[in-house]
């Protein structure tokens, strides 16, 4: 078997089983199915150009994602979606800890689809940090790896991110609800 | 006593990124402090239902294969596609495709529906204060608990020299039907373990499947008429442990 045979085995090996989490992610991140489509078709030819550039033993699942995301940032829906800005700094200070209410009771038995919708209305910086850490379950250090960020700002951004999804979820119970 | 040095960890905490030492001692207070315990329970809901609701989209099979073929194609291109007769292999396989997609996708919606709900079903295992309606851990006397209650019988393993440990079970409902939901324990982790009539759910799931279910791992398979299911955060080895111990339990 040649080079180019053994490298590409092993990129399928690699790159196939994060398939469908790879599309899950474009499509959050594009709010549209062709988009997603070309964006994780795209991700997959460039990591396979570029994966005699990865290094094996490395964490493959960060390093392709990186490259989707880098890719959806390129497009026109990610300039525009990059361009929203968020409410505060990164850096801001520790937020106040959340306690429990009758309000958070409530949004705790939100609906899939209310859930749903407000994931997709969050800014797509917030967006991506929740569906890294709580849909791929990415460690902090790999969210960093992922985003290029350092891990601080991935931990403030995650609670800026959890905090926004709990208002907008709030905020549309309560308008159902009128 | 002031919660606040404490909840200010928790999501740290349930992300599985505090130190060992802060870990072991957030643990500690989560035993004896019912108010954070309560919060941090919420908080582990919150996740899991942010982490379902963002499993959303379901890829068409069809960008699946073309993505397959493309790589594949990256060290050697294929000539199977000048074969005269492609074009209507081609046609004849789009409009079974097409099929093939609808029934896929069915599918699908099913599985996802069945995992979810035994998910749901063992979440709300882990947040009850009374888990199991009989609680024990001699297998004698929770096995005769179930005679009577559904409509069919199982065998439990002895359990000694095992690293689990039975702490109960109680009567359960799978898309309406009886069954029994029997609850381990390793370690710190609960497992549930759902026992259903193979015919209750025999269109959804593949007989034999391990999979990810909202952070939880899940192992089914078919013992007789009966279908099982065992569902935890521990790792998916002792699920297959305790899997291996169910499937020789006479």
């Amino acid at each position: 078997m040649c080079v180019a045979e053994r490298s590409t085995a092993g990129f399928e090996e690699l790159a196939l089983p994060l398939f469908d989490r790879l599309y899950n992610f474009a499509h959050w991140l594009t709010h549209n199915r062709d988009e997603a489509e070309d964006l994780v078709q795209e991700t997959f030819a460039k990591a396979l150009k570029g994966f005699s550039s990865f290094e094996q033993g490395t964490n493959f699942k960060a390093w392709i994602f990186r490259i989707l995301r880098n890719t959806f940032l390129n497009s026109r829906t990610g300039l525009r979606a990059a361009t929203v800005p968020l409410d505060v700094q990164d850096d801001d200070a520790a937020l106040p800890v959340e306690k429990e209410t009758p309000e958070t009771i409530l949004i705790d038995r939100a609906s899939e689809r209310i859930m749903q919708e407000a994931i997709e209305e969050l800014p797509v910086a917030y967006r991506e940090v929740l569906l890294l850490c709580e849909v791929e379950e990415m460690s902090y250090q790999e969210i960093a790896a992922t985003l290029t960020i350092p891990i601080g700002t991935v931990m403030s951004r995650l609670s800026r991110a959890r905090r926004a999804l709990r208002s907008a979820v709030t905020e549309k119970l309560q308008r159902n609800a009128s | 006593m002031t919660h606040e040095p404490w909840m200010a960890q928790l999501d740290a905490y349930l992300d599985g990124e505090l130190e060992s030492g802060a870990m072991q001692e957030l643990d500690r207070h989560l035993r004896e402090c019912a108010a954070c315990a309560a919060e941090s329970l919420r908080r582990l809901q919150w996740k899991r239902n942010v982490h379902a609701a963002g499993q959303r989209y379901v890829a068409d099979p069809v960008l699946r294969e073309r993505v397959r073929k493309s790589i594949a194609r990256g060290d050697a291109h294929a000539i199977w596609w000048r074969w005269p007769a492609f074009a209507a292999v081609a046609a004849v396989a789009m409009v079974l495709a097409g099929f093939g997609i609808v029934q896929y996708k069915t599918r699908v919606v099913r599985e996802n529906q069945i995992v979810s709900e035994l998910a749901d079903l063992h979440v709300s295992t882990l947040a009850s204060a009374t888990p199991a309606d009989v609680v024990s851990t001699d297998r004698h006397t929770v096995k005769p608990w179930f005679e009577g209650k559904i409509p069919f019988s199982f065998d439990l393993p002895e359990l000694q020299g095992s690293p689990f440990e039975l702490v109960g079970g109680r009567v359960s409902y799978l898309e309406q039907s009886p069954g029994a939901e029997l609850i381990f324990r390793i370690r710190k982790h609960l497992v549930s373990v759902f026992i259903f009539q193979d015919r209750a759910v025999q269109a959804g799931l593949p007989v034999n499947e391990a999979r990810d279910a909202r952070s939880f791992h899940l192992e089914s398979w078919k013992q007789g008429e009966l279908r099982y299911f065992v569902i935890g955060d521990t790792g998916p080895e002792d699920l297959r442990a305790l899997k291996g111990l169910l499937a020789k339990a006479k």
